[in-house]
C-alpha cells in the first residue's frame, strides 16, 4: 500500500461525498414507495405495497406508460435511420455546407426547452397534430436527432476513408458501399443512438405539456401532474421502479463491456 | 469523371436531405414564426420588446436566471473536478464503482430526481421530519421553494454534464509532466497548480459552457423545486402563456433568451473549442 498525501486522501474524500450527494437522495424514494399512509412520506407502522398495486392496476398508469414505450420506440426508431442516413452522408462529403448541415441538427440541444415547445405548439396546431401520438413522435424524433448524429459520427471517426474508396473502386455502388462498408463500422455509435433517443424520448415533458390534452398521457405528464397535486405515493412507487430498472440495464451495460 | 463525381455528391446529399428537411421544416422553422409572433402580436411593431425592457419583474427574472446559472455552474465545476481528478489521478479503490455512480444520475429521469428532491426538502419532508425528531429545530426549515433548494436540486441534476468533458479531458493528459515538476523538487499542491491544473482548463471551460447554457433555459427543476417563487425565465415565458394568453410578451422572452443564450456560447468560443464540446462530443 503506496502512502498517500494528505492532497491526495482529501480529495478521495472529497469525491466520495460528492457520490453520496450524487446519489442518496434519488433512494429516498425507495422508502417513501413502501409507506402505509396515503400520502407522500416515510412509513411508520410497517411497510405496503399497495402503491405499486395501485400502478400496476389503474388502468391510467399502464395507458401512459404503454404510450410512452410506443413513442419511445417509434422516436428510436426513425430517428436511428435518419440521423445514421444523414452522418454517413456528412461523413462522406466533409465539405463546408455538411459541416453547416451538422451544426444545425444539434441545434435542439441548445435551443431552451419551453422556447421549442412554443415553436411546436403553434406549428402544430396549423398542421392538426395537437394532442395526437403522431405529433408527439414527430416532436420527439427532432429532439433526438442530434444525439443520434452525434454518437454515429463519433463512431465514424475510427473508419478509414481509404476502406470505402477500395470498395467503390473494385465496382461497388454508393448504396452497396453505405450498407455494407459504412453502416456496420458505425454499429456501436448506431446502437448507442438509438438508446439515447429512446431515453430522451422517454423522458421528454415540457414538450408534451405544450403540444398534448387529454387524449395523450405519458408517463413523465402523469409524474408531472401527480407532482403538482403532491398526494399521491405511486408517483414513488413508479420513481422507483425506473430508478431499478435504469441501474439494473447499467449494471448488465458494464458486465457486456468487461466481457 | 466529372460527370460521376456530381452524381455521387448527389447521393450523399440524398443521405442527408430526410433528416435536414425534417429539421428545417419541423424545428428551425417554428422558430422563426416565434420569431415573428413576438413582432406581430398582440400588434405590429416592437411594442413587446419596449414591454420587456421597461418591465421591473422581467428584469428581476432575468437576473434570477442568470445567478441560478452561475452559481449551478461553479457549484458543478468544483464538485465535478473533484471527482474526475481523484478518479484519474488518485490510486483510489472501487474506482469503477465511482465511474458507475457518477454516471447513474446522467441516465435517470430528471423528473424523478426533481421529484426525490421534493420529498427531501418539502416542508414535511424527509430532512425536516429528521431534524424535528431529533430535536434539533422545532419548526420546520424552509429548504426548497426558495433558490437554495432550486440550486441544490440543479447542481444534482447538471452535475454529470460537468464531469463528462472534465474526464474527457483528464483521461488525455500526459503524467510525465507531473512527475517531472515532482522530480525538480515541486511540492505535490505546486505541482498540481502550476503543472497539472492548467493542463485541464480546456475540459473546465467546455463543462462551464455546457452547464451554463443548460441551466439558463433549464424548466423543469426550477418549477417544481422553486414553487412558483423562483421564476427563471423558462417559467416566466409559461406563466405568460398559459396564465394570461400574451403571446406577444411570452415570445418576445424566448427570443431575449434565445439571443442571450446564443451571446454566452459566442462570448465562450474564445476560450472553448466549441466543435469538441457541442458537435464531437463522445
Amino acid at each position: 500500500m503506496p502512502h498517500k498525501s494528505l492532497f491526495q486522501i482529501s480529495m478521495q474524500t472529497g469525491a466520495w461525498l460528492v457520490i453520496a450527494f450524487l446519489v442518496l437522495p434519488m433512494l429516498v424514494v425507495i422508502p417513501v414507495s413502501l409507506t402505509d399512509h396515503s400520502y407522500i412520506s416515510l412509513p411508520t407502522d410497517g411497510l405496503s405495497l399497495q402503491h405499486y398495486e395501485n400502478y400496476f392496476t389503474n388502468p391510467k398508469w399502464i395507458e401512459a406508460t404503454w404510450s410512452s414505450l410506443v413513442i419511445g420506440l417509434s422516436v428510436a426508431a426513425i430517428a436511428t435511420v435518419l440521423g445514421t442516413a444523414f452522418s454517413v452522408g456528412c461523413w462522406f462529403l466533409s465539405d463546408f455546407w455538411a459541416n453547416v448541415a451538422r451544426w444545425l441538427l444539434i441545434t435542439p440541444i441548445l435551443v431552451p426547452p419551453v422556447v421549442q415547445s412554443l415553436g411546436f405548439y403553434r406549428f402544430w396546431v396549423q398542421l392538426g397534430l395537437i394532442d395526437s401520438m403522431s405529433g408527439v413522435i414527430l416532436a420527439h424524433t427532432l429532439l433526438a436527432l442530434p444525439y443520434v448524429t452525434i454518437s454515429v459520427f463519433a463512431a465514424l471517426a475510427n473508419l478509414d476513408r481509404r476502406i470505402p474508396q477500395a470498395a467503390r473502386s473494385l465496382g461497388a455502388s454508393v448504396w452497396t458501399t453505405v450498407i455494407s462498408v459504412v453502416v456496420p463500422a458505425a454499429k456501436p455509435g448506431i446502437i448507442a443512438g438509438a438508446i439515447f433517443a429512446f431515453i430522451v424520448s422517454f423522458d421528454e415533458i415540457v414538450g408534451v405539456l405544450f403540444i398534448t390534452v387529454r387524449r395523450v398521457q405519458t408517463l413523465p405528464k402523469l409524474i408531472w401532474q401527480g407532482i403538482q397535486e403532491s398526494i399521491d405515493p405511486t408517483i414513488a412507487a413508479v420513481a422507483t421502479i425506473l430508478t431499478i430498472i435504469t441501474i439494473t440495464i447499467m449494471i448488465v451495460a458494464s458486465f457486456r463491456r468487461e466481457s | 469523371m466529372a460527370v460521376r463525381a456530381l452524381t455521387d455528391r448527389s447521393r450523399y446529399w440524398l443521405l442527408i436531405l430526410p433528416a435536414l428537411a425534417a429539421m428545417l421544416i419541423f424545428y428551425i422553422w417554428p422558430l422563426v414564426q416565434i420569431f415573428a409572433i413576438s413582432f406581430t402580436e398582440p400588434t405590429t411593431g416592437f411594442g413587446n420588446y419596449v414591454d420587456l425592457v421597461s418591465s421591473r419583474p422581467i428584469r428581476t427574472s432575468f437576473v434570477i436566471t442568470f445567478r441560478i446559472a452561475a452559481i449551478t455552474t461553479i457549484g458543478c465545476l468544483v464538485l465535478g473536478y473533484i471527482v474526475a481528478y481523484t478518479i484519474y489521478n488518485t490510486s483510489v479503490r472501487f474506482v469503477g464503482l465511482m465511474m458507475a455512480l457518477v454516471l447513474l444520475p446522467f441516465w435517470l429521469s430528471v423528473l424523478v430526481r426533481s421529484f426525490a428532491w421534493i420529498v427531501l426538502l418539502g416542508r414535511r419532508g424527509v430532512v425536516n421530519d429528521a431534524l424535528m425528531s431529533i430535536g434539533l429545530i422545532d419548526q420546520p426549515l424552509p429548504l426548497m421553494h426558495n433558490e437554495f433548494g432550486v440550486l441544490v436540486a440543479m447542481i444534482h441534476v447538471m452535475l454529470p454534464f460537468a464531469v463528462l468533458p472534465i474526464m474527457a479531458n483528464m483521461k488525455g493528459i500526459d503524467p510525465s509532466y507531473v512527475a517531472a515538476a515532482r522530480g525538480l523538487g515541486a511540492s505535490e499542491f505546486t505541482a498540481f497548480r502550476q503543472v497539472y491544473f492548467p493542463q485541464t482548463m480546456p475540459g473546465v471551460f467546455s463543462a462551464t459552457l455546457l452547464v451554463f447554457v443548460l441551466s439558463l433555459g433549464f424548466y423543469i427543476t426550477p418549477a417544481l423545486l422553486g414553487g412558483g417563487r423562483v421564476l427563471m425565465i423558462s417559467e416566466y415565458i409559461t406563466y405568460q402563456i398559459q396564465e394570461f394568453l400574451k403571446w406577444g410578451l411570452g415570445t418576445a422572452l424566448s427570443v431575449a433568451l434565445l439571443v442571450a443564450t446564443a451571446a454566452v456560447i459566442l462570448a465562450a468560443a474564445r476560450f472553448v473549442n466549441l466543435r469538441k464540446t457541442l458537435l464531437e462530443r463522445g
